[in-house]
């Protein structure tokens, strides 16, 4: 290859088949006559720099001004202007606003497409727990989410690993659990090509989430991810899920500061009317047979003491459904316990004859209701909800209140007076006596209900309890007390089987070092027991106390009563779960007496690892009272069984 | 009974087929919904008519409310609105028909878009009633084929139209 002859013989240009691009600009550049060159150094042109630098001497072709440029080369160099704003991956803004969101703990399962971010999680200081299943690290920051307030993160790779967050997400959505799901997704220009492990994250979990997102472009990722948040806890909470393509976690995106949330589509309206709350004030003060019906709001919003405010200020019996309990002392006498379906008599048969219902953060599920045309019939009903669509959806309001309960309840105590109802206690004080929940004591064979109850004294009702779904968690609900909100974690819109045992880790991630029971069912610990390893592996002494009655408890119960006894499919075949355990690397326990059952629930408290305790209890053992469906809420069966005069 | 509900909504994937799927899952009536850009790039109107009644509408107009997407929604309900629906309409008109058949399309304002020897297709657009009526209108002759797109609102802004909602507040 011919050398140019703008070198000369002076410098040493090494005689390379290829020349560096740099050397070529030069060549070109003397070739086309250039005999001046202008120019500021900087960190992009410091190969081409150099190359100059290479004919000082040239004094023919190349100007004196560039020798002085030269010159300056090591200062320039080490001022060199930073006119490019420093960026980042995209991966890393994203461990970045985690951590800047107050994220401490997140839960997530590997996979291809998800390896950038991992990467970055890697040097990063938030705690990460990884389940066995995505379906169990969903309900582990859900049930995270539930003990905190905080927002759960779950992160999942796409194809197979999203789809396993549906149930988790679907359970979140059901309960308003705040949740921020990530799912990985393939390259952008793969999506819609059945790419291998693509699945359409945003069009399956549409009905499921609160918002959800795919992000193309790079630079809408940070704002993207801060919006997932704030939409996440803010008003009802809700699961949020982002689909994040690999090449988006790869991208280098500029660094910006944080712009102010904006989002036309989401309008909150947390201060209840004053006018709706004084005519509500009203009508509680007017009202001789009121009763305070209390939901999973109540809890969401905080508001437990300006309930216990209002409803000993205007003497108000307080009703709680399935997620509204801990929102009131269970211990107190205004408390009528659960209503609906498996409720206690005495908070039926108060709804059934009260002459106003004033709800707060429920929304008359049809678990509550019974028979809608008959529920509350002589009730004027005050609804007080953050979520404008649940009021009037079942049941007509008379006076609405669209607000957040705290701030409500708090205005309402202002402009109640107390008035004294001894008719309508005395009333609730008969039923209270002659219909409580209740068992035979005296039998042989370990009741289930007993086994609650036992738990129940010897954690002096402080215990952080989780349950599953079926019979045991509707015994849980019914012979355990609660004093606190968030002290009770239980799947209720959904109903999800296993949700138990991951509940129980994320509950424990939330609270280290207190006690955590998850009251589990055979059936629905089946489901997840694979999560005793993540259990095992974090050192997370969850406790566990199956039910054991060989039976899908809840369901056997309805072939009974509605089926015949026919019992089509009801059964499993369970493994010996105190051996199980303990091939887990947990500790387990068998308990088949009666007289076995205290002294091992003091044992398993005093684990320090996590424990399981298999008691076999009465098999066909049923829930009582129940409202079978289509029957209106006064009209339950089971209250004879037990009748007391 | 039929409701015209106006949305407002984000100009982003996904959003029609959010608002369709909410409307499937809670089993929602549609009669026809429409949708296209409005005069600001970032937003898009869509002009949904469901069929229900008073309180089943209200939900409607609550659960789309709440999709984030969706920023703002309107019921027509009560106000006077201008309500058009586009049809084309190929009806069959052989030579000897084609005078009556020219006669009908011109009683209804419409227009002649394409013309073949045994069938003529016709653009109207009108209220919903007229579009009725034409179809109604051309039955006898025969219909190949027809689409509709669905009815567009925008409420009045005429003096009298206001001053009616205000006496009915």
């Amino acid at each position: 290859m011919k050398t140019p002859t703008a070198y000369g013989g002076s410098v040493a240009v090494p005689r390379l088949p290829t020349w560096l691009g740099s050397q070529s600009i030069i060549n070109i550049l003397l070739e086309q006559g250039v005999d001046t060159v202008f120019g500021y150094l900087g960190a992009a042109v410091l190969p081409l720099f150099e190359q100059i630098g290479k004919v000082t001497g040239q004094t023919a072709s190349i100007n004196d001004y560039i020798t002085d440029c030269l010159n300056q080369e090591t200062i320039m160099t080490q001022n060199a202007p930073q006119n490019t704003a420093p960026a980042k991956a995209g991966s890393q803004h994203i461990v970045d606003i985690l951590e800047e969101q107050g994220v401490e703990v997140m839960f997530g399962y590997l996979g291809g497409v998800v390896l950038p971010l991992f990467d970055k999680i890697y040097d990063s200081r938030i705690k990460f727990i990884i389940p066995r299943h995505e379906q169990g690290g969903c309900h582990m920051a859900d049930a995270y989410a539930r003990a905190t307030g905080k927002v759960g993160v779950i992160i999942a790779t796409s194809g197979p690993g999203a789809t396993n967050l549906v149930t988790g997400i679907a359970n979140a959505m059901m309960d308003s659990v705040p949740l921020v799901a990530i799912t990985g997704q393939v390259r952008t220009e793969l999506i819609g090509n059945d790419a291998f492990q693509e699945a359409d994250m945003t069009g399956i979990t549409r009905p499921i989430t609160k918002h959800n997102m795919i992000l193309k472009n790079p630079a809408e990722l940070p704002q993207a991810f801060r919006e997932a948040f704030y939409i996440a806890r803010t008003g009802r909470p809700g699961p949020v899920l982002i689909d994040l393509p690999v090449d988006m976690q790869i991208a280098q995106i500029p660094v910006t500061p944080p712009t102010p949330i904006e989002l036309p589509g989401f309008h909150l309206r947390t201060r209840g009317h004053a006018r709706q709350i004084s005519l509500a004030a009203q009508a509680i003060n007017e009202a001789k047979r009121p009763v305070l019906y209390v939901g999973g709001g109540v809890i969401i919003s905080n508001a437990a003491e300006e309930l216990r405010t209002l409803a000993q200020k205007a003497n108000i019996p307080v009703t709680m459904t399935l997620l509204g309990l801990g929102a009131y002392d269970q211990g107190r006498d205004e408390s009528l316990d659960m209503l609906g379906m498996h409720g206690s008599a005495y908070a039926n048969y108060a709804v059934q004859n009260c002459d106003l219902l004033i709800a707060v953060g429920a929304r008359f599920d049809d678990r509550v209701t019974g028979r809608l045309k008959s529920f509350a019939p002589h009730a004027k009903v005050i609804h007080v909800d953050l979520d404008p669509a649940s009021i009037s959806k079942n049941v007509n309001a008379d006076i609405p209140v669209v607000g957040d309960a705290k701030e409500v309840l708090k205005a309402m105590a202002e402009e109640v007076e107390f008035r004294p109802r001894e008719d309508w206690f005395k009333q609730i004080a008969v039923w209270k006596k002659k219909h409580p929940f209740r068992y035979d004591t005296n039998a042989k064979v370990i009741k289930p209900q007993y086994v609650i109850e036992e738990i129940w004294r010897q954690t002096q009702g402080q215990a952080t309890i989780v349950t599953g779904v079926g019979q045991h968690q509707m015994w849980t609900a019914q012979f355990y007390k609660f004093s606190r909100p968030r002290q009770f974690i239980t799947s209720g819109g959904l109903g999800t089987m296993g949700f138990g045992l991951p509940a129980a880790i994320g509950a424990q991630l939330a609270r280290p070092g207190e006690l955590v029971i998850d009251i589990d069912g055979d059936s629905s610990f089946n489901m997840t027991l694979t999560e005793l390893s993540t259990a095992v592996q974090y050192e997370l002494p969850v406790k566990v106390c199956i039910l054991n009655n060989g039976y899908m408890g809840m369901v056997r119960q309805w072939q009974e009563l509605f089926y015949g006894k026919r019992y089509s499919c009801s059964y499993l075949q369970n493994p010996d779960f105190a051996n199980l355990a303990r091939a887990f690397g947990a500790v387990g326990y068998t308990v088949e007496k009666k007289e076995d059952v205290a002294p091992t629930i003091d044992k398993m408290i005093k684990e320090t690892r996590p424990c399981v305790v298999d008691f076999r209890v009465d098999r066909e053992e049923n829930v009582w009272p129940m409202v079978p469906a289509g029957k209106s809420l006064d009209e339950m069966s089971g209250l004879d069984i037990f009748e007391m005069a | 009974m039929k409701h015209i509900l106006s949305a407002l909504v984000q100009n982003k994937p996904g959003v029609l087929a959010h608002v369709a799927g909410m409307f499937a899952a809670r089993a929602f009536n549609i009669d026809s919904l429409t949708v296209g850009r409005t005069e600001d790039p970032t937003l898009s109107r869509m002009t949904i008519v469901v069929i229900g009644n008073d309180k089943t509408v209200e939900q409607v107009r609550k659960q789309l409310a709440k999709i984030i997407t969706v920023v703002k929604v309107q019921d027509f309900a009560g106000l006077d609105v201008v309500a058009r629906d586009l049809m084309l309409i190929s009806v069959a008109c052989p030579p000897e028909k084609r005078p009556e058949v020219l006669a009908l399309i011109e009683m209804f304002n419409a227009k002649v878009v394409d013309i073949a020897t045994k069938y003529v297709m016709v653009e109207v657009s009108g209220p919903e009633s007229k579009i009725e009526a034409f179809i109604e209108a051309c039955r006898p002759y025969g219909i190949k084929n027809m689409v509709r797109t669905g009815s567009v609102a925008m409420p009045r802004q005429t003096r009298a139209a206001t001053q009616d909602e205000d006496s009915s507040k």
